[in-house]
């Protein structure tokens, strides 16, 4: 047993820190954020040739795409990651990021769907089928003021029975279960970036803002919540590894349930880590310019992405009960 | 990264198995836990067992009688006695995990050949005497002093909280030796014999009605200088030494325990009629129950990174803080899940018939000390926000 990363994947992850940080700079978020059109084609090819679609399919495995999907949600990097991640091996051009795909997730009678009209192919995980839809055979209507402007939404207005009839299915069974776990463990492992970087940032923020004459940091309140943010996140990193050596049987827990509890730990870390990143931030936490709102903004959006954290608590206690 | 356990940790699972099955028909009930006579003769039979067959001191190195496992073998070890419902470490758990590796390390060769045997064969019992009525988060500033005289210290102050002194043969003692350095740099480490005159042991009623842990009046007790382990005034450094054996494996067990605890209320609250249904209807209860069990998964995941950690580097890093502020925070929310499903059934500290009450009004109790032995999650959280993130260190009172 050796739950520790290798130094392969420690050059895996610093590789892919340096590239978001070099190609997703905050000047550029926020520059895209005023327009419609977030994604951009270019970057996203560069992310299919940095491997971040096609990681596995050319000998890696889960552990290795949660260290990746770690740094992509630290830097915020917009777009449907995980989505076109899954469809890699399903629709040509998704591994090398020439197809941008998304998600369909119905959810209690609304269907709202991240970057829509940017996108050339949509998922839906329908039960046992994994459905190829296209975006364009859809009625859709635009969110006028998405919560994360760096996922803008669009509300479907047809009905489930019409899309299904309107699309294909790709994959169905055993295929489709574990990409379905895979999209949430990536999820999750998103989830673990979003809170480091939210911690992160309050902690640089805290040393170098005074108050009453002394660094905040220095206040003991201040000095809690950021212990509670480094714990939360930490916490949640060992899950979503444990979920990534689960998925590449390198353990011998069992994957839906490793990766419902890393999807739980880590959607619950980011959302406290997002809002306790406000808080230490004051007055400018809540201002615009300040990347602690985005932090938690996009942990919201990644907490209703493959199942809550509420929907994988109930599956995790199911499972308890489960002779 | 991978969870597997090698051939070889396989191996030493199998074997540990086998073993465990062929003594434990023969260990007999756990005493009553106020027959401190018998829970000391069981806990001292459980150690020599563990002993005779080389399972003793199973983290301890080879040269002074352990068995000189990796870190991973010394969880394997935890994980099968906690399946397999053996004992725990009980009294022994001072000499065996603070005082006996703390010997390893600082004691000179006469020390640890007096001491190292009786404590892996469960002959001598040890308690730890740091704390005292003033200095407790602020340990440092402790006051128990000890004057030189011939080859003697003599002894006077008074300790507190300090578990197992009434059953005690040995005490790890902090004392000061100097009142105008530093407080620091000021404090002695010493062994104590516990039947040395001047000692007067008063047991301290904990919460529970139990009497885990006493007070400790000293009055000229004589210790002979032969047993100061480390330099004089350099005790504060011996005593981090021992602090950091808190860490890394200390709630393995616990921890193990406490997942099946989580079953047994998912199995509870389907039992446990409510509103017409039973509990288990309840989404919230569910919800909340689905994740304890996530967070504990969690949390397992984080032991074996720590002890992939120590096993790298000799040290469990930040992960051991970590662990405990989560750990700790995560059994006062399960205590409180407990009671609430147990509703009017809480009321008792002991089964109600069928009912498993004693264990989970118990539990929840036992969650309420987590959180303050061993440093408080306040200071913990000290610890991380200074040590681990940097922050500002606060003068006077920090994280040590
Ligand atoms: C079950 C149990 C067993 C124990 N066994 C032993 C033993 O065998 N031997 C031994 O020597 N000791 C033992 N202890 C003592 C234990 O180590 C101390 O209780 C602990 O360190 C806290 O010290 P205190 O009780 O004096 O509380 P205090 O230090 O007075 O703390 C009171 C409150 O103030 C807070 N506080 C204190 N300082 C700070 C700070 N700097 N920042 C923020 N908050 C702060 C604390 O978090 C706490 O909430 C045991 C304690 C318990 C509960």
């Amino acid at each position: 047993m050796d739950f520790w990363v290798t130094d392969d994947q420690v050059a895996l992850a610093e590789g892919m820190r340096a590239f978001v940080a070099g190609r997703f700079p905050a000047e550029w978020l926020h520059s895209v954020e005023e327009t419609d059109a977030v994604l951009d084609r270019t970057k996203w090819r560069e992310l299919g040739d940095m491997g971040v679609f096609s990681l596995r399919s050319d000998g890696m495995g889960a552990r290795e795409a949660t260290l990746v999907y770690e740094e992509l949600g630290r830097g915020l990097v917009p777009g449907p990651l995980v989505a076109t991640h899954l469809a890699a091996e399903l629709i040509d051009g998704a591994a090398d990021g020439t197809r941008i795909v998304s998600m369909f997730e119905p959810s209690g009678g609304v269907t709202m769907i991240e970057h829509a009209t940017e996108v050339d192919d949509l998922l839906w995980f329908d039960g046992h089928d994994l459905r190829r839809i296209d975006p364009a055979s859809l009625t859709l209507d635009p969110v006028g003021r998405p919560l994360d402007p760096l996922g803008p939404v669009l509300i479907c207005l047809d009905g489930l029975d019409q899309v299904r009839s309107n699309s294909a299915v790709i994959a169905t069974g055993t295929p489709v279960r574990e990409l379905s776990e895979l999209g949430v463990l990536l999820t999750a492992a998103l989830q673990v970036g979003v809170a480091a970087a939210a911690t992160d940032l309050a902690n640089e923020y805290a040393k170098g803002r005074e108050q009453f004459g002394r660094p905040i940091g220095s206040f003991q309140a201040v000095k809690h919540m950021l212990a509670e943010m480094f714990v939360h996140a930490d916490v949640a990193r060992a899950a979503v590894r444990a979920g990534g050596c689960a998925l590449d049987d390198a353990s011998d827990a069992e994957p839906a349930r490793a990766v419902s509890g890393a999807k739980a730990v880590a959607g619950h870390a980011a959302l406290f880590c997002g809002k306790t990143g406000i808080q230490i931030h004051g007055g400018m936490g809540f201002t615009w310019e300040v990347d602690a709102q985005r932090y938690w903004k996009r942990a919201v959006a990644l907490d209703v992405s493959f199942g809550s954290t509420d929907d994988h608590s109930l599956a995790i206690a199911d499972m308890l009960i489960r002779p | 990264m991978d969870l597997r356990y090698t051939d070889e940790e396989e191996q030493f699972r199998t074997e540990l198995r086998a073993w465990l099955e062929s003594v434990l028909p023969d260990v007999g009930p756990t005493p009553d836990r106020s027959d401190w006579p018998a829970r000391r003769a069981y806990d001292s039979r459980w150690q020599r067992t563990l002993h005779d067959a080389g399972y003793a001191g199973i983290n301890w190195p080879r040269d002074y009688g352990g068995r000189g496992a990796s870190p991973t073998e010394h969880l394997i070890f935890l994980e099968e006695t906690e399946r397999a419902r053996a004992p725990y470490v009980g009294m022994n758990f001072v000499g065996l995990l603070h005082a006996g590796p703390t010997l390893v390390v600082e004691a000179t060769p006469e020390q640890k050949e007096h001491h190292l045997p009786g404590i892996l064969r469960g002959d001598h019992i040890w308690c730890q005497g740091f704390s005292e009525p003033s200095a407790g988060s602020d340990l440092a500033s402790l006051r128990c002093r000890a004057v030189r005289d011939g080859d003697d210290y003599v002894v006077s102050g008074q300790k507190i909280w300090t578990s197992f002194a009434h059953v005690a043969d040995y005490c790890e003692m902090l004392v000061r030796t100097d009142t105008d350095a530093p407080k620091h740099r000021g404090i002695t480490w010493l062994i104590m014999p516990m039947d040395a005159p001047g000692i007067d042991v008063r047991p301290l009623r904990t919460m529970e009605g139990s009497t885990e842990f006493c007070e400790m009046y000293l009055d000229e007790v004589r210790i002979p200088v032969s047993n100061r382990v480390g330099n004089e005034n350099d005790g504060w450094r011996v005593a981090m030494v021992t602090l950091s054996f808190e860490r890394g494996t200390a709630f393995v067990s616990e921890m193990l325990d406490s997942m099946e605890l989580c079953r047994e209320l998912a199995e509870l609250a389907r039992k446990v009629t409510r509103r017409g249904g039973t509990a288990w209807d309840d989404l919230g209860l569910r919800r909340e129950l689905g994740m304890l069990a996530a967070e504990l998964d969690a949390l397992w995941a984080l032991t074996r990174r720590n002890i992939s950690e120590a096993t790298r580097t000799g040290l469990v890093g930040a992960g051991g803080n970590v662990f405990k502020l989560a750990y700790t925070d995560l059994r006062h929310r399960m205590g409180d899940l407990a009671l609430r499903l147990l509703d009017r059934a809480s009321l008792s500290l002991d089964d109600i018939g069928e009912l498993p009450t004693g264990r989970h009004v118990q539990g929840r109790i036992h969650a309420l000390s987590m959180s303050i032995a061993a440093g408080t999650s306040q200071v913990q959280k000290n610890i991380v926000a200074e040590r681990l993130l940097g922050q500002p260190k606060e003068r006077g009172w920090t994280s040590g």
